[in-house]
């Protein structure tokens, strides 16, 4: 008799699991900055986004209850991994959502891969999360450093940057960024002449500006974020560096950044991106949605969370449970053609593959309002942009 | 000799001239703090955020009411003076006969009060402020390219510095204030103003905070964490020069600058903690302070 009764269960299961996802509770936890140096281009941004998601999927019609929560890591892992923890043992979250800082994110990616949810990065940089530190339940969504170096590092050693020296964050992310941006340099033919480590977060860059102004580099690359680029990049103007011809790279610089520092300081840039709110009709649409109701424009960061949940989400209706391997390995089988980021594929290491853009930041006069920032300059395909998949990595064929 | 360390002379005398520019932030930030702890015996942890509120109240001032530098050099001072002394009023007043611990904890809070209200409305990317016309561009000086507006920080810092300096030892003002913080009763017996005297010290010590912040906002990002990062540096520069020293606080912000300004030469990624290890050096040797007086 119970042998019966737990059959008929069993196949009961079965039989709701495969086509309808009725009434499957799903709680997304956006774990972000909110109050530091990421807050405007993460934080509150990428709730917003995430709802709209929810929103626009139509989850409820689809008999998916999804809640969303929010925390703020504050850019430390220990905080993270605290939050994250809580998270999936006591609150029941089944996907954490965006979290910038590289080191934040590695250390989630583990405490995901252990507790069988989902990570789906769209804030961090750091090319170990699909590479070194790969895991099967971690998609990494937006960018990486990878791409931005191939994006930014190489149109201008094709311009003529062909030498190079590094202000590097003092972190997992800015070593990452500069270890890539060196390896694209070198191999376009240009070279590095030195390096220095500022520790992270700085205030004043002038005595590292100085010393990348003594090395008669062509091209001083920033491989840090933030605030640390704003105060950089208006410090070189400062002591007179952008206009004695040595040329500055943001390797990692966003629309909020650009924003902040003003067309005026910031014209003449290139920068990589994922996504700009100005590309085509659609993601003009979905940007004054989100400006509507968030006062700024998106980030590409902010766009990755809402694409990224929409692909979850999907995923979950697909395999009709939350179980963080199986629709971690739904999303990789599925090809997918989002409004923002166009055609994406899920790669078996969790890279997501999509085009990048290379962009200038626009002139003063060129400019027709406040948000009205960049030129696009060309389009680098998801293949080009990306870092080939490592064999360990495919956890599709594993 | 410089050969030897790898360095030319050059780089080593912009960094030097470096260190003294960042200095002067550390002087007039931890001379306002030492005001404050030497006369009333308050450790103010609010003195980021009203560094960073001058900031702010300057760009407001530009952005509202198209007021530009040189009158906010003035203004902004004052407002967040003001604002301190109804903080002193309201609040402080009431800690003075209780431990430091509780004027800490009082300042703490306010401090990430007036942080949140700031980021929850104008976010933490920053604002623009520029550098005024009169004072951009700069000058070659052989060894470095000086913008006119560092040399303009570094003057306008020893100035202020010299001043307070000379008020509070040297004046007869200065006296009644050292006075009243010695036995108040006493000086109150004399027909002196004590509760006045000090709140409007305190103003005074807020608003060289607040006058920090004006100097900063042309070349630092102008956001609500800026005074964060910058506190704690400011609290060990204090505290290596002996708390409540007027002196200490400014020899000691100079010095710290240039030590800090070489660190970033030789040892980049040190340049974070160097003062923080020479503060504990200084507190096994000398515990008071380079310029305390003994406790």
């Amino acid at each position: 008799m119970m042998k019966k009764l737990a059959l008929t269960t069993a196949l009961g299961a079965l039989v709701a699991g495969a086509g309808y996802a009725q009434g499957i509770d799903v709680k997304l936890g956006v774990l972000n900055d909110r109050s530091g140096v990421y807050a405007d281009l993460s934080g509150e941004g990428s709730v917003v986004a995430a709802r709209m998601a929810v929103e626009d999927f139509k989850a409820a019609d689809k008999g998916l209850n999804v809640e969303i929560i929010s925390a703020d890591h504050q850019n430390k892992p220990d905080i993270g991994s605290s939050i994250a923890n809580r998270w999936y043992d006591e609150e029941g979250v089944n996907a954490i959502l965006d979290v910038p800082t590289s080191s934040v994110a590695l250390a989630v990616a583990d405490i995901t891969a252990e507790k069988n949810g989902v990570l789906i990065d769209s804030g961090a940089g750091s090319t170990a999360l699909t590479r070194e530190q790969c895991r099967p339940t971690t998609i990494h969504w937006t960018y990486d450093t990878a791409a931005l170096a191939n994006g930014t590092g190489a149109a201008m050693t094709n311009a003529g940057g062909k030498k190079w020296f590094f202000l590097t964050a003092d972190y997992a992310f800015g070593h990452s960024l500069q270890e890539n941006t060196a390896a694209v340099v070198e191999e376009n033919g240009g070279e590095v002449l030195g390096t220095v480590d500022v520790p992270f977060p700085a205030n004043d860059f002038s005595s590292f500006l100085l010393q990348a102004q003594g090395s008669g580099a062509d091209v001083i690359g920033l491989a840090n974020a933030g605030g640390d680029t704003v105060n950089a990049i208006k410090q070189a103007s400062e002591f007179g560096i952008t206009q004695a011809g040595q040329k500055l790279a943001a390797l990692l610089f966003f629309v909020t950044d650009v924003h902040a520092l003003g067309a005026q300081t910031a014209q003449g840039l290139s920068l990589t991106e994922a996504f700009y709110w100005d590309q085509n009709d659609t993601t003009r649409a979905w940007s004054k949605r989100f400006m509507d109701t968030h006062g700024a424009q998106p980030t590409m960061v902010q766009a990755g969370v809402y694409s990224g949940t929409m692909a979850y989400l999907a995923a979950v209706e697909a395999v009709g449970s939350t179980d963080g391997k199986a629709v971690a390995a739904k999303m990789k089988e599925t090809e997918i053609d989002d409004p923002l980021f166009g055609k994406v594929t899920v790669r078996g290491d969790g890279r997501a593959i999509h085009d990048m853009y290379l962009f200038e930041v626009k002139s003063p006069d060129q400019s027709t309002g406040e948000w009205d920032l960049y030129n696009q300059i060309s389009t680098i395909s998801g293949e080009d942009a990306f870092l080939p998949m490592l064999d360990e990595c495919d956890f599709t064929k594993q | 000799m410089f050969e030897l360390l790898g360095i030319s002379p050059q780089v080593l005398l912009g960094q030097l001239l470096l260190g003294l520019i960042n200095g002067s932030f550390y002087a007039v930030l931890s001379l306002g703090l030492a005001v404050i702890f030497g006369l009333l015996n308050i450790i103010n942890f609010a003195h980021g955020a009203l560094y960073m509120a001058g900031a702010f109240v300057a760009w407001m001032l530009l952005h509202y009411l198209g007021i530009g530098y040189w009158p906010s050099l003035i203004l902004a001072p004052l407002i967040v003076g003001a604002f301190g002394i109804v903080l002193e009023r309201t609040m402080l007043s009431r800690l003075y006969h209780l431990d430091h611990l509780y004027g800490l904890l009082l300042t703490f809070g306010l401090a990430l009060i007036i942080q949140g209200l700031f980021r929850h409305y104008y976010g933490v990317s920053g604002l623009p402020y520029r550098i005024p016309d009169i004072l951009s561009g700069g000058h070659n000086l052989g060894f470095m390219f000086l913008p006119n507006y560092r040399a303009w920080v570094v003057v306008a810092s020893v100035l202020v510095c010299f001043g307070t300096w000379f008020t509070i030892e040297k004046t007869r003002l200065g006296a009644y204030l050292r006075a009243a913080t010695e036995n108040p009763a006493l000086v109150s017996a004399f027909g002196i103003n004590v509760p006045l005297l000090i709140m409007l010290t305190y103003g005074f010590g807020v608003a060289l905070a607040g006058f920090a912040g004006v100097l900063a906002a042309p070349i630092y990002s102008v956001n609500p964490n800026m005074g964060a990062d910058l506190i704690i540096v400011v609290f060990a520069v204090v505290v290596i020069g002996g708390m409540g020293s007027i002196l200490g606080a400014i020899v000691t912000g100079y010095m710290l600058g240039i030590i800090e300004g070489l660190t970033r030469v030789f040892y980049p990624e040190g340049s974070a903690v160097v003062i923080f290890v020479i503060m504990a050096i200084v507190l096994l040797i000398k515990p008071e302070g380079l310029f305390g007086r003994t406790a």
